[in-house]
């Protein structure tokens, strides 16, 4: 498969069934996209300490996020350079100044520089110190943290962190603004929910606003309907104000409008979303205007977003504080974390509202989610009939389209599905072009 | 079950209310289920191992008795496609622990491990919980007045869990 058997699978209006079930084109990504993109790590809050450190994946690498002894965050590829074994399997933990690998005590510096063998003699003349493996662990090719999240690039040369991002780094400005100390930290462990799906799916769903009032009919249909029964009463328990929004009818999810960037990034709730009607926490907004002034507290509280896509794989609620990491573990395997964090300095109701969305929401538990996934679970298996191969994402496409800038469209267009396929077949094809007409597999 | 006086009261009946629990949840008989909960119970389930703060971090559950009974009447819609065919579960009880025992002040409190098997179509899963009842009576019948329903295996990532474990 070569880059232009790439580019063929990705036309303006529809897709190839392949970019979701071909093995060969998961592999790709991972070897390409996965490689050539910035992708999220973890965030700084779960390693405070020298020497903290949490495993992860970056694609289907297996990376070590640490902070090493000068304060800095690292990614290394979790492998010994000596035998391959991973070097912490724990999903978090301290190292203290070093690692030390389990099965022959090679020992590295928390950026990875190799500091001791034993019976080193035994490599004397051996040319293992100027070998790569020598060296120690592998660092990533890049690293940027950005107010706290961590992103990586596996490629040791590429797309700048800013050039990739662009405009799009406003929902985590948003999303940290509204802290009034400026920062949030992770407020417990993630969800972890597994998807027999491509991971492409989960990611067009963020801004798929076609999909609530019918796939969620079951859960916040049912809600609404209950809550009538009971009177309506006033005020709204925090899990009405959650799910009841999931039933606005097509006019409202229109009116939210969609905003798209360059590189695949987009989002939904451009005007107002589901989240704008939540009741004020006490003592919140007195503790942003103390922070920040009340006009700039108020222009960001009156900022929205519902769920913003950072390409290629994760996505974030500004208004929540909350994120989704979609980990692509094969074309038909992805691995969702949903992290909640807490605005350092806002009343604790906040995290609490965070972590009952979470639960409510993005659980393996959630009535919302087990619809969701049924939808995903039954495309991967009908996009296997042989007698419709495209997929279609004509909502809205009229002509031809500018990825390149910045555009906000009515709520309801497929533009973002269609503006991550075009930053999917960039950032697939661009390592390939020498490797044009060649065969991958 | 002991009817009227809390005297009269034994630990098999604590016992056997938590077994006619358990079967009420196999048989999906879950109106009569609903009626067995205080107004202001919740239903946890811990995310977390040995989790303490169920508000401020994430849960699985953590289910008042508006959700309990959303959850319920879900299940039953016309248009719940992810239980379009149904899901059934089965639990495997061991004898429950009865940790607190006081009649007079009518409170209980059980310990019970299970195992927790959940199929649909052609998947089936298997969890192990420790599940820890907090009983009330009233009128003289017990109450559920909490239950938290802890999975050995919490941290690891599951696909939809979609019945009450």
């Amino acid at each position: 498969m070569n880059a232009n058997d790439i580019r063929a699978m990705i036309q303006p209006a529809q897709v190839h069934r392949d970019v979701y079930i071909s093995d060969a084109v998961y592999q790709l990504e991972m070897r390409h996209l996965f490689t050539n993109a910035w992708i999220f790590v973890g965030h700084d809050s779960q390693t405070p300490n020298k020497g903290d450190y949490i495993t992860t994946q970056v694609g289907d690498q297996p990376v070590i996020m640490v902070r090493h002894t000068d304060g800095e965050v690292k990614v290394l590829y979790n492998r010994c350079p000596h035998k391959g074994t991973k070097i912490a399997i724990d999903r978090a933990g301290n190292t203290g100044k070093f690692f030390r690998c389990p099965y022959h005590a090679w020992s590295f510096k928390t950026d990875g520089c190799l500091l001791a063998i034993p019976l080193k003699k035994g490599y004397e003349g051996t040319g293992l110190s100027e070998s790569q493996n020598g060296k120690g662990m592998q660092a990533v090719g890049a690293v940027h943290n950005y107010r706290g999240f961590v992103f990586a690039r596996l490629a040791e040369d590429g797309i700048g962190f800013d050039e990739f991002f662009g405009g799009s780094l406003s929902s985590i400005d948003n999303m940290v603004d509204r802290a009034p100390e400026g920062r949030v930290e992770i407020s417990g462990p993630p969800l972890r929910y597994m998807h027999k799906c491509n991971w492409k799916m989960l990611v067009e769903n963020q801004t798929d606003t076609c999909h609530p009032m019918v796939a969620h009919e079951s859960s916040a249909g049912t809600a609404v309907k209950i809550y009538e029964q009971m009177g309506n009463p006033e005020p709204r328990p925090p899990a009405m104000q959650i799910i009841a929004p999931f039933m606005s009818p097509y006019e409202f999810f229109e009116d939210m409008g969609i905003r798209t960037w360059p590189n695949g990034h987009g989002h939904t709730g451009v005007n107002m979303s589901i989240h704008s009607k939540y009741d004020a926490i006490p003592g919140y907004f007195e503790a942003m205007v103390e922070a920040y002034g009340e006009k700039r507290a108020k222009a960001i509280l009156d900022e929205n977003r519902h769920n913003t896509v950072y390409f290629p794989n994760i996505m974030i609620k500004a208004p929540l504080t909350q994120l989704r990491n979609f980990i692509p573990l094969g074309a038909d395997r992805t691995l969702v974390e949903s992290y909640v964090y807490r605005l350092v300095g806002a009343p604790e109701q906040l995290t609490a509202m965070s972590a009952m969305y979470n639960r409510m929401i993005n659980a393996p538990t959630s009535i919302v989610g087990h619809d969701d996934l049924e939808m995903y679970e039954r495309a991967q298996e009908g996009l296997h009939a042989e007698g419709m191969q495209w997929v279609d994402i004509r909502r809205l496409h009229t002509g031809p389209e500018d990825f390149e800038t910045e555009a906000v469209e009515n709520g309801t267009t497929e533009r973002q599905m269609r503006n991550q396929f075009h930053a999917w077949a960039k950032f697939m094809t661009m390592s390939m072009e020498g490797a044009a007409g060649v065969a991958a597999e | 079950m002991s009817e009227g006086n809390a005297a009269m009261i034994t630990r098999d009946d604590v016992i056997d209310f938590i077994y006619a629990e358990t079967r009420m949840l196999d048989e999906g008989r879950y109106t009569e289920w609903l009626d067995l909960w205080m107004p202001d119970a919740v239903y946890w389930m811990p995310l977390d191992y040995k989790q303490a703060d169920p508000v401020n971090a994430t849960s699985f559950l953590y289910e008042d008795n508006f959700m309990l009974r959303l959850r319920v009447e879900r299940l039953n819609g016309e248009r719940t496609f992810s239980q379009k065919p149904k899901s059934r579960c089965n639990h495997v009880i061991q004898r429950p622990f009865v940790d607190v025992f006081d009649p007079e002040a009518g409170k209980f409190q059980t310990v019970t491990n299970m195992h927790y098997v959940e199929t649909r179509l052609d998947e089936q899963q298997l969890l192990a919980l420790t599940v820890t009842h907090d009983l009330a009576l009233v009128d003289g019948a017990f109450r559920i007045a909490g239950k938290k329903v802890e999975l050995l295996n919490c941290d690891a990532a599951f696909g939809n869990i979609q019945l009450l474990p």
